[in-house]
């Protein structure tokens, strides 16, 4: 678990970067937390910097879009879905839970084990 | 329609077919592209894929099992020769004769160049096949490379050259850099990036010739034998620049000549309407060989999403959508990400919102005389651009 930022400092709307390998990115959606991997798997954008509109995340480079609660595209360019990672809070602190080095899920299997971030 | 024929196989020309595909046509599709490669995405290829940092593989555009689903025809290495619409036909390079029902024009632009003799080490980039062969050049050893334009392709260029460590001059006939895109202010913050990093800029003069510098060399196109290889460059002015490596970065033109006579109406570009269609019936234009509108834009954003838009107008028969989004490209040079949304006009002035160009970050709004906003430009600003390109679009929209 790695502690991410006080409750309060992470208002609705808002989210935070971990500078961690790769980079993860912390989502306040109207209250509910999400975690998933910072880097677009279409190109290099960070997606902490992106567009948060209910639970969905616009990239900030090419408005490529990924549901937060499965990491998956909702829209082109991007094709290849964003690992996960979950949440909790304990005491006022947002903790993350890294998941292992898995493989990012893909949107179609012949793309996996190509690895997570683009 | 039982065929349709996608005449480019690049961004634009993918996007149209998936497109067709999602909209429910289920006839033969045939893809025809120049380039022996599947589709690809080209801006890394002066970034990224010149510095070593992304390999071919990753610049894919669709993996296997989406070329799969597509259920296409494609005819690669091939060009299309000729369109005739009465008789419906495509005629390709190597005399095949294609009876179609519609067709999708996608066939891009191609890098303008300089007039003279071909010379080893001269180069524009524009094709995988292009970056290859220039990043080929740039792994030999520390070069002294010229880039001719300082434009968007220009900058990122130089600026993947100076991280390889090469000694870089760069050439730009106008008085600054992206003048006409940008206006002198932020031109001047553009002129900066390349000096901050010890790239040499020289503007205000244009290029009078390229002259080899008495070696032969085999031929950089593949084509055997040999050609004199590049030595240095003559400026307009007089002064000459010794170089190893010449890139040409003075902007493109579209596609079209092999469509001349073909009945297709032709102006800098595909003449079409807002929603790709043609006054030729059954013929839609997509991507940078559109003149849509009146407008011919050379962007990513929009050869990837005006193609649903032509997808469906085709299939319908006639205009039933338009394209109407707010031109927006982004470029990466010496480490800044510049993110413009909107339609700058040359009289618009600029003014800051946040961060400063002397920080390398900053958001700026192009705006008229009576304050309404035309253009967002920012330079690491991602999250704060996003917002302004927003608020731009619905500006644009309340305005219509």
């Amino acid at each position: 678990m790695i502690p991410v930022c006080r409750i309060e400092d992470l208002p609705a709307g808002e989210s935070v970067r971990l500078d961690l390998e790769p980079p993860i990115a912390v989502f306040n959606a109207d209250g509910e937390l999400y975690a998933i991997d910072d880097t677009c798997t279409h190109q290099d954008a960070s997606l902490s910097e992106g567009w948060l509109e209910g639970c969905l995340v616009e990239c900030p480079l090419h408005a490529a879009s990924f549901d937060l609660r499965t990491g998956r595209p909702t829209c082109l360019p991007a094709r290849k879905a964003v690992r996960t990672h979950p949440v909790s809070v304990l005491d006022g602190t947002v903790w993350v839970h890294i998941e292992s080095a898995q493989p990012a899920q893909t949107s179609h299997t012949a793309a996996a084990g190509q690895g997570s971030a683009a | 329609m039982n065929t349709i024929t996608v005449i480019g196989a690049s961004l634009a020309g993918l996007h149209a077919a998936l497109a067709l595909r999602s909209e429910g046509y289920d006839g033969r599709l045939v893809m025809i592209g120049e380039e022996h490669h599947r589709p690809y995405d080209r801006p890394p290829l002066s970034k990224e894929f010149l510095t070593g940092a992304l390999t071919a593989e990753r610049l894919s555009l669709a993996d296997a099992e989406e070329i799969a689903e597509l259920d296409a025809d494609w005819l690669l290495g091939t060009r299309a020769e000729g369109l005739d619409p009465p008789s419906r036909t495509v005629t390709l390079t190597d005399g095949r004769r294609l009876s179609t029902d519609g067709v999708v024009l996608a066939t891009g632009a191609v890098p303008r160049t300089l007039p003279g003799e071909p010379l080893a080490g001269v180069h524009t980039l524009r094709t995988l096949d292009d970056a290859a062969a220039l990043r080929e050049e740039l792994s030999r050893g520390q070069v002294r490379v010229v880039v001719i334009g300082a434009g968007f392709i220009g900058a990122e260029v130089a600026s993947s050259c100076a991280t390889l460590g090469h000694s870089v001059t760069v050439v730009e006939a106008a008085a600054q850099p992206l003048l006409p895109q940008l206006g002198a202010r932020m031109a001047a913050f553009c002129a900066d990036l390349h000096t901050d990093h010890g790239v040499t800029l020289l503007t205000g003069t244009g290029v009078r010739a390229l002259h080899p510098d008495g070696r032969r060399s085999a031929r950089g196109d593949g084509a055997g034998g040999e050609q004199q290889r590049v030595g240095w460059v003559e400026l307009a002015d007089g002064r000459s620049l010794p170089a190893d490596v010449v890139v040409v970065g003075i902007g493109v033109r579209p596609a079209t000549d092999w469509l001349e006579g073909s009945g297709i109406p032709l102006d800098d570009g595909v003449v079409c309407d807002a929603g790709g269609v043609t006054p030729v019936p059954g013929v839609v234009a997509v991507g940078d060989v559109a003149r849509a509108a009146g407008h011919r834009a050379e962007h990513w954003t929009s050869a990837m999403e005006a193609p649903t838009v032509a997808a469906r107008n085709l299939l319908a028969g006639t205009t039933v959508e338009t394209y109407t989004a707010l031109p927006y490209f982004w470029s990466d040079q010496y480490g800044i990400r510049l993110q413009l949304a909107g339609s700058r006009a040359g009289a618009d002035t600029v003014r800051l919102v946040e961060g400063s160009p002397e920080d390398r970050s900053f958001l700026a709004v192009y705006e008229r005389d009576d304050g309404t906003p035309t253009a967002v430009l920012a330079a690491n600003r991602p999250r704060p651009f996003m917002r302004a390109r927003r608020e731009l679009a619905r500006a644009g929209m309340a305005a219509v």
